[in-house]
């Protein structure tokens, strides 16, 4: 954006002297009117409520929650399940995206017209109303416990969730995981630094390290099968309906917006550049991952940090089918403490920090695949 | 000898693509038939469980009885469809949502060609909405007022959209301007307002506008619950809006600003009358697409208790003489959702196509 230097008088400060005026005055008169509300409804601004014990339950969550806990730790549980859920929905429906975009793109007459309905159906009904469908396509199509249907051998799918067998590890596996998380974060760094060839050396090393601990450590696998008991599953891995649906549906939902994204940065790559590649002799393989992906990549990026954020907002949504994230326990924290003012003020911190973090995340990447780099 | 060209070579048509023939990409070729065949074996997983449940076992006509242990209970929506498409009016006077429902979708159709975008439409979209208001709310020319709590279904979703497009409409626009202004405090202020609005999920915006409505109205006022929810609303789609006008101003060539202020035009002459048109005229189809986005966002309000189509159609769930068919039900209103948005997108698509060809020409 140009702008000139010149002509700054009167015409250019005033307004803006104006505005802030204006401003100010806004800002005065909303404090007023809250302050003396608030003095009329005997409440007081503090954030002391935060150090109280929370009363209500959280159904589920991935950091360990009991009434009883302060409410403090219960937004701090929220913050997890809504983070979690988030980062879930990301993977899995970019993960979705690029094949429907790929079948979009196909010769396939079938996978064309099938993957083109998919998108134009998911796309134009909103989330709220393809949550609450699966979560009543669960609730109803879903067999009562008793009568759990096993489409795959430990896994079970009744009315109250899915639930699946667990591997877990057993022994003194820790010195295991730690070399090994810290092998995949060593490899993850030099690979975004661009060092592909010491980024596969880390993997071998960490593999061979791995596998190393794992005999000298003497470690085992046992499985944890889920066996009814009387009323219900226990043992294995319980994922609650609330949790299936919203995780399902918005997965559905995304992946259709993440396909149009992929379809966009495909279809903005000219056809020359296809032509061109091929005529200098690359292979299909080669010039859709030396030509085409690299180009595409730089019109895939940005919207899909819209995208990305777009699914945080839409994780908020869980509430519709009373999956407890941020947002649902917020308002419960507030109902039950009347402290609206605060949590509000948390809950919009919250979301501008996330927001900007993903946004943050994007951005770098984006300067990389714009610099054309690794 | 010389041939001079006097006339310029006539622009010949490119090659045609080679069409590859439908029915021969389903069976050529080994991953050709592999697909085909994955997608044939999940069509016959499927669909015959589908259509048994859906149609051979599912309940057209009857009450709730007749939907115990069987397939789809149609006859439930059947029964609540009123009740779906208008909430809890009063049932005498349910002939006045309907007529709602008519008139607007009557003035949307008739604007969508271009050669109605005229003053008469627009004249005619006010005259839409108050009746539309008037009708909906009563308490004049005889009819009985109603309470905005008893609005609902279809009016509440056509309502929200259309008033936050014209209220969200004129304030994109100032945003967009603000932002986009050599004046640091505006160009802050607008870029403040519009990303904390962004960066906000919807339902938190509606759940802080019922939560903060009390705080932040002064004694002996109140809101209604349709109220805090619009403003919420046009906060957000005013956001949105000032960021696809962004879009639109910055296509407009800086040489138009050039030569209309060279050609003797003042500031404000040239932002209405030359940049103005052409930006919104760029940003029209994205603009449409809003109003997708718009129409999906309004299914919103069930968070905050207004009885929307989706809402309406859950609370008619709970009626204890009927089991609960929610899968129908859902279906249902998602399909009412994708007639509308999806004809909006393929607008959309169409205006898209059609302004890239006549840009330039008003």
């Amino acid at each position: 954006m140009r702008r000139r230097r010149a002509a700054r008088g009167w015409g250019w400060w005033l307004p803006q002297v104006a505005l802030l005026l204006a401003l100010a005055g806004l800002v005065l008169v909303v404090a007023r009117t809250v302050s003396d509300n608030m003095e009329r409804q005997d409440m007081v601004l503090s954030l002391g409520f935060l150090r109280s014990t929370a009363e209500f339950p959280i159904a589920e969550s991935f950091l360990a929650y009991a009434p009883g806990d302060t409410i403090a730790w219960a937004f701090v549980v929220g913050l997890g399940n809504s983070i979690a859920l988030t980062l879930l929905i990301i993977v899995l429906s970019t993960m979705a995206g690029v094949p429907i975009a790929l079948a979009r793109h196909s010769g396939h007459m079938l996978a064309r017209t099938l993957a083109g309905g998919f998108v134009d159906l998911v796309r134009n009904v909103p989330l709220v109303v393809q949550l609450l469908f699966w979560y009543g396509v669960i609730l109803m199509a879903f067999p009562p416990a008793r009568a759990a249907a096993q489409p795959l051998p430990g896994l079970f799918l009744t009315n109250r969730g899915i639930t699946v067998t667990t591997v877990g590890i057993t022994g003194t596996a820790l010195p295991m995981i730690v070399t090994v998380l810290g092998g995949l974060t060593l490899t993850l760094i030099t690979a975004w630094r661009g060092h592909l060839h010491k980024a596969s050396l880390c993997t071998l090393g960490t593999i061979v390290a791995g596998s190393a601990l794992w005999i000298v450590l003497d470690l085992g696998l046992a499985r944890d099968v889920p066996h009814f008991d009387r009323f219900n599953f226990t043992g294995g891995l319980t994922l609650t309906p609330e949790f299936v649906a919203v995780l399902w549906g918005s997965v559905i939902y995304a992946s259709a917006f993440a396909a149009e994204i992929v379809r966009g940065g495909l279809d903005g790559v000219p056809r020359g550049q296809w032509e061109a590649s091929r005529a200098l002799g690359l292979s299909k393989r080669q010039s859709l991952r030396l030509v085409i992906v690299p180009q595409a990549l730089r019109m895939i990026v940005p919207p899909m940090n819209s995208q990305f954020i777009t699914i945080l907002k839409n994780s908020t949504l869980a509430l519709v089918v009373g999956y407890p994230d941020l947002n649902f326990v917020a308002n419960t924290a507030i109902n039950h403490t009347g402290q609206g003012l605060e949590g509000v003020a948390i809950l919009m911190l919250v979301f501008f920090t996330l927001a900007s973090a993903i946004s943050l995340a994007m951005n770098r990447l984006n300067a990389r695949v714009q610099r054309g780099g690794a | 000898m010389r041939y001079v060209r006097t006339a310029p070579e006539p622009v010949r048509p490119a090659p045609p693509r080679p069409k590859r023939p439908a029915l021969r990409s389903i069976v050529t070729g080994g991953a050709n038939l592999l697909t085909t065949a994955i997608i044939v074996l999940f069509a016959i997983r499927t669909v015959p469980h589908l259509l048994s449940w859906a149609v051979t076992h599912g309940v057209w006509s009857g009450d709730g009885a007749a939907c115990r242990e069987a397939g789809a209970c149609w006859a439930f929506l059947r029964a609540k469809m009123p009740f779906i498409l208008f909430g809890i009016y009063p049932e005498a006077e349910r002939w006045r949502p309907i007529l709602v429902v008519l008139i607007l979708g009557a003035a949307t159709l008739w604007s969508l060609p271009r050669a109605h975008w005229t003053r008469a439409t627009l004249a005619f979209w006010g005259f839409a909405i108050v009746a539309s208001l008037l009708l909906m709310a009563g308490g004049r020319l005889g009819l009985s007022p109603v309470p905005t709590s008893a609005w609902g279904g279809l009016p509440i979703t056509m309502l929200l959209t259309i008033f936050s497009l014209a209220l969200g409409f004129p304030f994109g626009i100032v945003l967009a301007l603000a932002r986009r202004s050599d004046m640091p405090v505006y160009r802050w202020t607008a870029t403040a307002l519009i990303e904390v609005m962004r960066a906000m999920p919807l339902v938190t915006l509606l759940f802080v506008a019922s939560v903060m409505a009390p705080l932040l109205l002064p004694a002996g006022v109140t809101a209604d619950n349709l109220t805090r929810a619009l403003v919420a609303f046009v906060l957000s789609s005013s956001a949105y809006i000032a960021e696809v006008v962004r879009g639109g101003l910055q296509g407009v060539p800086p040489g138009q600003r050039e030569s209309a202020r060279a050609l003797g035009l003042g500031r404000s002459t040239v932002l209405l009358s030359i940049i103005l048109p052409q930006a919104i005229r760029k940003a029209l189809a994205p603009l449409t697409s809003t109003v997708v986005v718009i129409i999906k966002n309004s299914s919103l309000v069930l968070v905050v208790g207004l009885f929307d189509l989706l809402s309406a159609g859950r609370v008619s769930l709970n009626d204890p003489a009927w089991p609960t068919p929610y899968a129908e039900t859902y279906l249902v209103i998602a399909l009412i959702y994708f007639v509308i948005c999806y004809g909006f997108a393929r607008y959309a698509l169409h205006l898209e196509r059609t302004t890239q060809g006549g840009e330039g020409r008003p």
